[in-house]
């Protein structure tokens, strides 16, 4: 027990620590890749950030999102709204920070909704979110560009930065870099606030809501706060994913932003492993990563251009559904939900044993017959809101 | 580690004995669209005694519950908790009345842990707000461990310590119920509503339970509705007994075992 509660005990030292890692990882990792490849990595970046956010929604909270990449969407427009007028020195920080604040306004205003809707309603809320958004761009086209979009100024690198490249690296900052390590930055940042709040009070108590909102309320939470704050926290992400996607790919446009991101987003999480930010960030590698491979495999098998573009999405649907036949929790799940059972099988067995070496019977230990839940299938009759039967 | 969550509250003789009630429900009706669920239903428990509520499936007895949790409005009647009408209540509102319910279908939160499911049940006594744990500021580590203390004296106070790390929808069903226990007793309410703590459990479990709870009401009242007539009848100071909403009989034990009533309403068990 001693050595749980100080494993547990410290969480920021514990998550300081992998996030400091993880900077390390990243500045080397960008400092040895080309260019592109820089590119790719902060596209892959704001990917994940964004799935970081849903997988909380989703995996924590149980509420499921078609419409992340809409609020994506909100972060992008107004970064890029907010970036033209450089001149008038609105420094980066803020931009995004407003960035983010928007994109958590609107994930109030739909996560309330949401929070009164279940399943199949919940979907087409947000199902409608993802497409009307986009459509808003076209209907305000003077201010937001139309089909075309707003081109974004992203802003060069600062001396500090380049001064520090040159000085670890010999090499110097490109404005790609910049933009990845920012993407990258934000992505550690993001992730460790988003694990802090998973392993706090208020993570668990997301998790109750989602298991069984009637005896959650019991305990004291409120329901319908407890789910608009998760789509908040959710938003926030969702927007600091859009508000770098508007640096890295220097355009805020209605095509960035289809049905098929807010998709990629769930595939990423679901691929991953819901409610894991590891599991977020692995999938969204495999969706950045996944498609250009399988098309470079498929070249150098002698297909043509176009077939071999036609290869990837074959691939990426075949993956998800051995995903979702072999490991339904996911890749990263797999590992964990072995660990667990095992864990249970041990703690019940040491259980039994105790009984059977002891000379008094322990009524703790049930007979066998009474291994078996005789109330049938308690999770229907308690996962349905309004009041116990 | 050994410390007993519910170790600092005060003694029953010390807060002066006093006499008003920890529940009153007053000619309490409830319709659901043309059923006549509850009927003028009163009852009253009695500071640290327990209260059974019994009668015929489908007779009223979780509804009489739901309504005194907020899960169901009255269409007529009032809750008084202590003397103080509870106008509006949501079932939210129950552990800051120093109230805890369990559920009949148990309601766990199974796909985490024990512990987990615990902490939640003892969330009234945490302060940490959002910003504080998404920083994981120093405090709400302290709050934490405390809290988990918490939460592990009261899996040990019901022999089930062991099981804190294991996910609770892993666990046989007599060790659930045993979890949904422990999660509302760490929130050390002054008044217990049990919904059917022995359905499922072997006799010598329930021998258990009944002496378990016949040792809370030095530190709760408890409310108890359940099938098993002779658990009911061992361990109740009163009984309310319920038919088609109504209640057909009250009193202690001995008395509504002979009342003719009953009987009836029972007609062929054995009371
Ligand atoms: N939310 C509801 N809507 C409609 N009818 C309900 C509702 N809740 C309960 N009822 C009905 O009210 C009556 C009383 O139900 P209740 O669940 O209170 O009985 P009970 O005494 O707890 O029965 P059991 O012993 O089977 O648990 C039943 O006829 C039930 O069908
Ligand atoms: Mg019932």
């Amino acid at each position: 027990m001693e050595r749980i509660s100080r494993l547990v005990g410290s969480t920021l030292a514990r998550h300081l620590l992998v996030a400091a890692l993880g900077m390390v990882v990243v500045v080397m990792a960008l400092t040895a890749v080309s260019d592109f490849r820089r590119f790719q990595l902060a596209e892959m970046a704001c990917l994940a950030i964004a799935a970081g956010g849903l997988t909380v929604l989703t995996g924590l909270n149980g509420q499921l999102s078609l419409g992340h990449g809409a609020l994506m969407a909100v972060g992008t427009y107004t970064t890029a709204l907010l970036l033209p007028d450089r001149d008038a020195s609105t420094p980066l920080v803020l931009v995004v920070l407003i960035s983010v604040c928007t994109a958590t306004l609107v994930g109030a205003l739909v996560g309330v909704a949401a929070a009164r809707l279940h399943g199949p309603y919940l979907a087409g809320a947000t199902l409608a979110l993802a497409v009307a958004v986009p459509g808003l761009a076209l209907h305000f086209r003077e201010t937001l560009g139309g089909e075309q979009g707003i081109p974004v100024v992203a802003p060069p690198p600062p001396g500090w930065a380049e001064d520090a490249t040159y000085f670890l690296t010999a090499s110097d900052l490109t404005p790609r870099g910049w933009i990845a390590f920012l993407a990258w930055s934000t992505l550690i940042l993001s992730f460790l606030l988003l694990a802090n709040l998973s392993h706090s009070r208020v993570g668990r108590r997301w998790r109750a809501v989602r298991d069984d909102p009637v005896a959650a309320e019991l305990a004291g939470i409120v329901v319908g706060r407890s789910r608009v704050s998760a789509f908040m926290v959710s938003a926030a992400a969702a927007g600091a994913a859009g508000s770098m996607l508007a640096l890295v790919v220097r355009l805020a446009a209605p095509g960035s932003f289809t049905l098929a991101l807010s998709l990629t987003l769930i595939a990423a999480v679901v691929l991953g492993g819901l409610g894991s930010l590891t599991g977020a960030l692995l999938g969204a590698a495999l969706l950045t990563f996944l498609p250009q491979f399988v098309t470079q495999i498929g070249r150098d098998a002698g297909l043509d251009d176009v077939r071999a573009a036609e290869l990837a999405p074959l691939v990426y649907g075949l993956v998800m559904v051995l995903v979702i036949l072999l490991a339904p929790g996911g890749l990263f799940g797999v590992i964990r939900g072995a660990l667990t059972r095992r864990r249970a099988r041990r703690a019940l067995a040491a259980r039994s044993v105790e009984a059977s070496t002891s000379t008094r019977p322990d009524p703790d230990s049930p007979p066998d017959e009474q291994l078996t839940d005789p109330s049938g299938d308690h999770r229907t009759a308690t996962t349905t809101e309004g009041a116990p039967r | 580690m050994s410390k007993q969550p519910t170790a600092s509250r005060p003694s029953p003789g010390s807060t002066g004995a006093s006499r008003v009630a920890e529940l009153e429900l007053d000619r309490v009706t409830v319709r659901f669209g043309g059923l006549v669920a509850l009927s003028d239903a009163a009852l009253t428990v009695r500071p640290h005694t327990v209260h059974g509520v019994i009668g015929p499936n489908g007779a009223g007895k979780t509804t009489l519950f739901n309504v005194a949790c907020g899960f169901v409005r009255p269409d007529e009647g009032q809750i008084l908790r202590r003397g103080e009408h509870l106008t509006r209540l949501r079932p939210s509102d129950l552990p800051g009345l120093g109230m805890a319910r369990t559920l009949q279908g148990l309601g766990l939160f199974d796909r985490v842990t024990v512990l987990d499911n615990v902490m939640i049940g003892a969330d009234r006594h945490a302060r940490t707000g959002f910003w504080a744990s998404a920083l994981a500021w120093p405090t709400s580590g302290r709050e934490e461990r405390a809290l988990r203390e918490r939460a592990l004296g009261a899996l040990a106070e019901l022999g089930i310590a062991d099981l804190a790390p294991l996910v609770a929808g892993s666990l046989p069903y007599p060790l659930r119920k045993k979890v949904a226990l422990a999660r509302a007793l760490v929130g050390e309410p002054e008044l217990l509503l049990l919904d059917e703590p022995a359905s499922g459990l072997a006799a010598d479990e329930i021998d258990d339970l009944g002496e378990l709870v016949r040792g809370l009401t030095d530190r709760m009242a408890v409310l108890l509705v359940e099938h098993h007539m002779d658990l009911v009848m061992r361990i109740c100071d009163d009984i309310t007994v319920l038919d088609f909403g109504r209640v057909i009989a009250h009193g202690p034990p001995e008395q509504v075992r002979n009342d003719p009533a009953v009987l009836e309403a029972y007609l062929g068990e054995d009371v």
